[in-house]
C-alpha cells in the first residue's frame, strides 16, 4: 500500500473523529448552559439532582460511560437499542459528558461577574434581560474562553476513546494496519492529524482571545 | 413638598437589626451628608431607599411617588419599580463601571436602552443616538473628562473612573443623586477631584445624599447632616447645628476619631 492510500484510509477515520467532535460541541455547549442554570438554581429540587448528576459524570471515566451507554440498555431491556448505531451511542455519551464539564465552566463564568454589575444595571433602569445581554454576557464569555478552549482541545483527543465500542475513528483505522499489513507507522502517523487539527483550534482561540483583550475586568 | 420622604424605615438581615426606625425629609436642592461609624446602617439606608434592598417596614416617597409602603397591600409592577428607581442616581463606592464599554458607552448605555421605548425610535434611530451621544459627551466634559470619551475603564485612574460613574448616573437626570462613600476606594491624592465635582454639582443645586467619612467636606458642602448611630438617626440638622452648636456625646466621641 502506498503512503497516499494509507493517508486516504486514515482520513476516512479522521472524518468520523471530526464528526463526533463537531456534533458533540453543537449539542453540549447549549446543554451545558441549561445544566449550569439547574445547578445554580435556588430551588434544591433542581440544584441537588443536577449537582449529583455532574458529580457522577465528572467522577467516572468517559470510557466507562461509553461502555455503559452502549451495553446497559441492551442488558436492561433485553434489546440492544444502539445495535446498528454505535456512533449514536458514542455521541450521546460525549454530549452528556462534555455538557457536564461545560456547565461547571459556565457556572464559574457567571458567578465571576460581580454583584455590583447587576446592581449598576438595575439602578440605571435596565431590565434583567438587558443587564444580562448588554452587561454580563460579554464578561462571562471573556472569562470562560480559556477553560472552554482547553476542553475543546481535550475533546479532539478524547474522541479516540470510542474505539472501545469498535467504531472506526482515526486511531482504530490506524490499528487495523497492524493486524492486516503488519504496519506500525500509520499509528504514529495519526499524531500528525491530531496535532494539525489542535494547532488550527489553538490559533482560532488565540485569535478570539486577542479580540477580547481590549479590556480588563 | 420634599423630594424625598422617609418614614420610620426598618430593615433587618436575619437577626441583625440594621435600621431601627429612620425618618427624614429632603427638599429639592438640598445636600445631605450621612455620617456615622462603620456598620451603623448608612449603606443599608441608601440601598433601601433606591430599592436594591427591600425594607421591612416604613414608607418611602420619592418625587411624590410612593416607592415603598409596608402598610399597603398593593404590589408595584416591575415597570413601576424601574421608573421609581430611575428617579435616584447611585454612585457606588467601587464605581461598578462596565469594563467592556468605553467611558462614553458607559454613559450612553442606559439612555440608548430607554430610547428604544420611544415611538419614533425606529424612524429616527440615528438622530436619537447622536443626540444621546452629544448629551453624554457634554456631561463627561462637565466632570472634566473631555479627553477620555473613548477610554476603557481599565485605562483610567480611580478618580477618572469614579467621575465616569458620576456622569453615568447624571445622564439619566435623576431627581436625587446618591453617593455611597464615593472617595473611599481612592488614593488620598485622588479624592480631591471627586469632591470638586460634587461641590460643583451642589452649586448647580443638584439634590444629593452623600455618605462620607470626609468630615470637613461634609461640613462645607452640605445643607443638612445626619449622624447615624446603631440604626437610628442620632442627630440631624444643619452642619453648624450638628457639628458646632450642640454636638451630642456620641457624635463628639465619633468625631474624635477624625481629628
Ligand atoms: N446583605 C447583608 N446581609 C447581612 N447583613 C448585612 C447585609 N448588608 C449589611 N449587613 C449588615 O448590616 C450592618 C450595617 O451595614 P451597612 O453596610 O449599612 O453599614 P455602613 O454604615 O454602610 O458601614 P460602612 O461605613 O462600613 O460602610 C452591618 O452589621 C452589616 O454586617
Ligand atoms: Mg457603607
Amino acid at each position: 500500500m502506498s503512503f497516499f492510500e494509507i493517508t486516504l484510509i486514515l482520513f476516512q477515520g479522521f472524518l468520523v473523529t471530526l464528526r463526533l467532535f463537531a456534533l458533540t460541541l453543537l449539542f453540549s455547549l447549549p446543554l451545558g448552559l441549561i445544566i449550569s442554570f439547574g445547578s445554580m438554581s435556588k430551588f434544591k429540587l433542581f440544584s441537588i439532582p443536577t449537582k449529583t448528576f455532574v458529580w457522577i459524570i465528572r467522577g467516572t471515566p468517559l470510557m466507562l460511560q461509553i461502555i455503559v451507554v452502549f451495553y446497559v440498555p441492551g442488558m436492561l431491556f433485553n434489546y440492544p437499542i444502539f445495535k446498528d448505531d454505535r456512533f449514536l451511542a458514542a455521541l450521546i455519551t460525549f454530549v452528556i459528558n462534555y455538557a457536564a464539564y461545560f456547565s461547571e465552566i459556565y457556572r464559574g463564568g457567571i458567578e465571576s461577574v460581580p454583584k455590583g454589575q447587576y446592581e449598576a444595571g438595575q439602578v440605571l433602569g435596565l431590565t434583567k434581560t438587558q443587564t444580562f445581554f448588554k452587561v454580563v454576557l460579554m464578561q462571562v464569555v471573556k472569562h470562560i474562553l480559556p477553560p472552554i478552549s482547553n476542553e475543546v482541545i481535550t475533546l479532539v483527543k478524547d474522541t479516540s476513546l470510542i474505539r472501545v465500542i469498535a467504531i472506526v475513528e482515526l486511531i482504530n483505522a490506524a490499528e487495523r494496519f497492524i493486524a492486516k499489513e503488519a504496519l506500525l507507522w500509520p499509528l504514529f502517523y495519526t499524531g500528525v492529524f491530531y496535532l494539525a487539527f489542535c494547532g488550527i483550534l489553538t490559533l482560532f482561540f488565540n485569535f478570539v482571545e486577542k479580540k477580547l483583550d481590549y479590556y480588563k475586568t | 413638598m420634599p423630594v424625598l420622604k422617609v418614614e420610620n424605615l426598618t430593615k433587618s438581615f436575619g437577626r441583625t437589626h440594621v435600621l431601627k426606625g429612620v425618618s427624614f425629609d429632603l427638599c429639592e436642592g438640598e445636600v445631605l451628608s450621612v455620617i456615622g461609624s462603620s456598620g451603623s446602617g448608612k449603606t443599608t439606608l441608601l440601598r433601601c431607599i433606591n430599592q436594591l434592598e427591600t425594607a421591612n417596614s416604613g414608607r418611602i416617597i420619592v418625587g411624590g411617588r410612593m416607592v415603598f409602603d409596608s402598610s399597603s397591600e398593593k404590589k408595584l409592577t416591575k415597570k413601576e419599580k424601574r421608573e421609581n428607581q430611575l428617579q435616584i442616581g447611585l454612585v457606588f463606592q467601587s464605581f461598578n463601571l462596565f469594563p467592556q464599554y468605553t467611558a462614553l458607552d458607559n454613559v450612553t448605555l442606559a439612555l440608548k436602552s430607554l430610547a428604544k421605548n420611544r415611538t419614533d425610535f425606529r424612524k429616527n434611530r440615528k438622530q436619537i443616538h447622536s443626540e444621546i451621544e452629544d448629551k453624554a459627551k457634554s456631561i463627561l466634559m462637565r466632570v472634566g473628562l473631555s479627553d477620555k470619551f473613548y477610554s476603557y475603564p481599565c485605562e483610567l485612574s480611580g478618580g477618572q473612573q469614579q467621575r465616569v460613574s458620576i456622569a453615568r448616573a447624571m445622564a439619566l437626570e435623576p431627581k436625587i443623586l446618591f453617593f455611597d462613600e464615593p472617595t473611599s476606594a481612592l488614593d488620598p491624592e485622588l479624592t480631591g477631584e471627586i469632591l470638586k465635582v460634587i461641590r460643583q454639582l451642589a452649586s448647580d443645586s443638584m439634590t444629593m445624599v452623600i455618605v462620607t467619612h470626609e468630615m470637613a467636606f461634609a461640613e462645607a458642602v452640605s445643607t443638612k447632616v445626619i449622624f447615624m448611630d446603631d440604626g437610628v438617626i442620632e442627630s440631624c440638622g444643619t452642619p453648624n447645628e450638628v457639628f458646632r452648636e450642640n454636638p451630642s456625646d456620641r457624635l463628639k466621641e465619633f468625631l474624635r476619631k477624625y481629628e
